[in-house]
């Protein structure tokens, strides 16, 4: 069982990914009711929506798969994040006509608590201490993990 | 909905990820206590699945978006059973926390469910 676990999904890495894993649920749910429901009132909008909520999926899996090709999709879905909520959070200010519709990054997420705000931050400060190979300690997290406790 | 089902379930919602997240974080490992604290989340959610069901027929409708409320309480349901898996296959402190945070999670979903049943108009 030990061995499944990737080296990001240790300690409080897990909680991190929880969270992540129910706004990846929350996004998509909310995205596709605003598609299926009301799609022609603000196009823009509801296709960021969906773009949100692919990028939380996508960020979801790659935070718990294992090696280097999952932690360089984790950090561009991550950066993509960060970059996503600052952008459509100053747009859904400045241009509210086109952001009017509610999304999980408009007002820099303060539909939900400003999570996703904070979200990438974090994500980004544990993929810096997570390094693959930079240093000893994702090796010896996986050595900890394989102990019998 | 019923409004006094929706505050005893947030309630026992809010307290069960209270108890979840202070014991994972004063490093308990998952024990009968919290897991029971999520399944009890978790029963209370299929109460109100039960209840979403018979209430319209009885005349208690929506006001808001009936697709959104599903989407809302599907979401709900499959939370504490996703959380309480992942506990009992890593037990350290940590899937307390997690357990915490789901149960959060569902509180914050059930009021927003309360609020497309009953203030939401479609």
């Amino acid at each position: 069982m030990p061995s499944q676990s990737s080296s990001r999904a240790v300690g409080v890495g897990r909680v991190l990914i929880a969270v992540y894993a129910v706004l990846a649920i929350a996004a998509t749910a909310r995205s596709v009711v605003q598609i299926v429901e009301r799609f022609e009132e603000a196009p823009l909008a509801y296709l960021l929506s969906a773009v949100s909520a692919i990028v939380y999926l996508a960020a979801t899996a790659a935070l718990l798969g294992r090696g280097r090709v999952w932690y360089v999709v984790a950090l561009l879905a991550i950066v993509f994040e960060l970059v996503g909520v600052l952008t459509v959070g100053v747009l859904s200010l400045t241009m509210p006509e086109l952001f009017a519709h509610p999304s999980v990054w408009s007002g820099f997420g303060y539909g939900y608590a400003f999570i996703p705000l904070v979200l990438p931050i974090l994500g980004l400060v544990w993929l810096a201490v997570r390094r693959p190979g930079a240093d000893a300690r994702g090796t010896s997290a996986e050595h900890v993990m394989v102990a019998p406790r | 909905m019923v409004e006094w089902f929706t505050v005893l379930q947030v309630a026992v919602a809010v307290a069960a990820g209270l108890l979840c997240l202070v014991l994972g974080l004063v490093g308990r490992l998952p024990s009968d206590l919290t897991l029971g604290a999520t399944a009890v989340v978790f029963v209370f959610l299929l109460g109100q699945v039960v209840v979403a069901l018979i209430a319209p027929a009885v005349g208690n409708v929506a006001s808001g978006s009936l697709l959104e409320f599903w989407m809302y309480l599907v979401s709900a349901v499959l939370l504490p059973p996703l959380a309480v898996f992942w506990a009992l296959v890593e037990r350290n402190r940590w899937s307390n926390v997690i357990l915490g945070v789901v149960c959060f999670a569902v509180a914050v979903m059930v009021w927003r469910m309360n609020e497309i049943w009953f203030v939401q108009v479609a």
